[in-house]
């Protein structure tokens, strides 16, 4: 049978994809970067370790209270700052990721920089498995609904989203909200496998890792995330290489993809030409001056 | 105390401000948060620290060979991560900015290590003394040097040539391309006089605090950004403002509040000022139009 290493880098890719498929949906599909999707990955790892501790919940209730303090703040944090467009939203999330993790470390029930030790080992190849396919499914559902259209809408073209009568902002905040929720099962899988959790686990190299397997697989590309999460976390490991050099290489990706390739592996047919490869910022600035448009 | 707080919180803004002046020439021109800016800061600490420890050179010749060390480094990094992506959308320049930001940060690891490296004090440990305030020799050369090269950059922006094609090109760049204004050089010297003052912001750091390290680069970097949308993002006076207010909102924060809490005052800063005035202290509003 497999080796308990092997075990854990299954598991680890089960946990990134459920991480690159929720950040997908926010970035890739409503076109909403976020740069701080490790904070409600750790929102649920703390939420769903303190209630197995203090309360003793049965492991899919701590697993659904996690995911659901998660969504919770991802919908808390996405009412005031989805107001704000592009460079902005991503400073906001960074912004956000930083306090989490900042809090976390001076709190006394979270262990502060310490941790929570001792969380039971109760995450299986199973629960992931299952999990993942939730996910998956969910989202995909989700995608393929009315809810899924207006994200694409809005990704495509606010503006326009708008003016057809989608209410961006309600549904960027549903995107945000069902991303964090996501974010937060994979935390609360993560609590349970590794047992032992710091603040120091979510910080913005956390976020970067996440949406560096969004970017490779594919912006707009559920499966060409799931690809990009087995990819990023198995070759790694399996190479043996040095953590300092996977940093240096996330970093490679990210410009390399976008000059090169900003579709991302799979993500061929999925984005379209004015998401990621339309007229440059400057041509399409003089066209509004001129159009009024 | 409030008063040796508030010099304090000046001596650390005046670096905020010079690292926020990077930021929002940048965005003034081409719309883009440099996030590799605070890899450039660092970059910069490093350059001076080897220069005056190993090489043993004086520490203002240390200073300017790491400003123009850091200019050309700011420079190759538009050129291969920013310049090929100005046809594409603001995710992807904006992406790529992350991925060069991670990319030096850990190329630093890599060569440096992790360990935090000494910066030697260049000056005499000299402290002055009035009744009310000390203020050390470091901290007051670091309120000077800033001035003085806030002052050359609004003389740079205002009097010269260089400075009047920027501001015609953050103000419109093809017109600003049709009265014979070479956009690519613009965006180059930006580019290079904002890293000379983002490295200028290291090496003050680096004699402040003693130490340096890879890592240095990430809090300030996001500090001084948090500076430049604080004033009022493009806005070169905003900058300098941000960035002091933040300093003092910084300390005070640590001194008077919670000192555990204090990274997480800037932070809160940026996201109260993006909810109710986007556009900074002042900042241009820009305004949708359909």
């Amino acid at each position: 049978m497999i080796s308990a290493y092997h075990l854990q880098i299954i598991i680890l890719v089960g946990i990134n994809i459920i991480m690159a498929t929720s950040l997908n949906l926010i970035t890739g599909f409503t076109g909403q970067l976020s740069i701080g999707h490790a904070a409600f990955m750790s929102i649920g790892a703390y939420a769903s370790a303190l209630v197995t501790l203090k309360l003793g919940f049965p492991f899919i209730a701590s697993l659904l209270c996690g995911a659901l303090v998660a969504g919770f703040f991802g919908i808390l944090i996405g009412v005031p700052t989805l107001k704000l467009k592009g460079d902005y939203l991503a400073i906001a999330t960074l912004g956000f990721g930083e306090i989490v993790r900042i809090v976390f470390l001076n709190l006394e029930i979270t262990g502060g920089a310490v941790g929570l030790r001792g969380i039971p080992k109760i995450t299986t190849l199973l629960w992931v498995v299952i999990a993942v396919l939730v996910t998956l499914f969910t989202l995909n559902r989700i995608l393929k609904s009315r809810v899924g259209r207006a994200f694409i809408a809005i990704r495509e073209d606010e503006t326009a989203a708008e003016s057809m009568g989608i209410n961006t902002t309600y549904y960027k905040i549903v995107s945000f909200g069902v991303g964090a929720f996501f974010a937060g099962l994979g935390g609360g899988l993560f609590s349970h496998y590794f047992q032992y959790i710091h603040p120091g686990s979510f910080g913005f190299l956390r976020s970067i890792e996440h949406l560096c397997m969004v970017v490779l697989g594919g912006l707009g590309n559920l499966w060409g995330s799931v690809i990009g999460a087995a990819a990023l976390t198995a070759i790694p490991e399996l190479l043996r290489a040095s953590a300092d050099y996977r940093q240096l290489f996330y970093g490679a990706i990210l410009v390399i993809m976008m000059r090169v390739r900003p579709q991302g592996l799979l993500g061929e047919t999925s984005v379209s030409r004015s998401f990621l490869q339309g007229e440059s910022i400057l041509k399409r600035m003089n066209i509004n001056k001129k159009s009024g448009l | 105390m409030f008063l040796q707080q508030l010099i304090n919180g000046l001596v650390l803004g005046s670096t905020y401000a010079l690292i926020a002046l990077g930021y929002t020439m940048v965005y003034g021109i081409i719309e883009l948060i440099n996030f590799a800016h605070g890899e450039i800061y660092m970059f910069g600490a490093f350059v001076g620290m080897i220069l005056v420890t190993v090489y043993q050179f004086p520490f203002f010749l240390a200073f300017f060979i790491a400003m123009a060390l850091a200019s050309l480094l700011g420079i190759t990094v538009e050129f291969l991560a920013y310049r090929p992506l100005r046809r594409s959308t603001r995710l992807a320049a904006l992406i790529s900015a992350i991925g060069a930001s991670i990319f030096l940060q850990n190329l630093a690891l890599l060569i440096m290590g992790a360990r935090p490296y000494t910066f030697p004090s260049p000056f005499a440990p000299m402290v002055y003394k009035t009744s009310l305030v000390t203020i050390s020799r470091v901290e007051l050369i670091i309120l000077i040097v800033s001035f003085l090269l806030m002052l050359g950059l609004t003389f740079l922006i205002q009097k010269t040539k260089i400075g009047i094609a920027m501001r015609a090109t953050a103000q419109d760049k093809d017109t600003a391309s049709l009265m014979g204004i070479n956009i690519n050089k613009v965006i180059t010297i930006t580019f290079a006089v904002g890293s000379a003052l983002g490295a200028a912001a290291g090496v003050m750091v680096g004699i402040y605090f003693r130490t340096v390290t890879p890592m240095m680069g990430l809090m300030p970097g996001l500090k001084g950004f948090v500076a430049a949308v604080l004033g009022g993002i493009g806005s070169i006076p905003g900058a300098m403002l941000g960035g002091l207010l933040l300093g003092v909102a910084e300390v005070m924060g640590a001194a008077y509040i919670s000192s555990q809490y204090r990274d997480a005052v800037a932070f809160a800063i940026l996201i109260i000022v993006l909810l109710f005035k986007p556009s900074g202290l002042i900042g241009k509003s820009l305004q949708v139009k359909v």
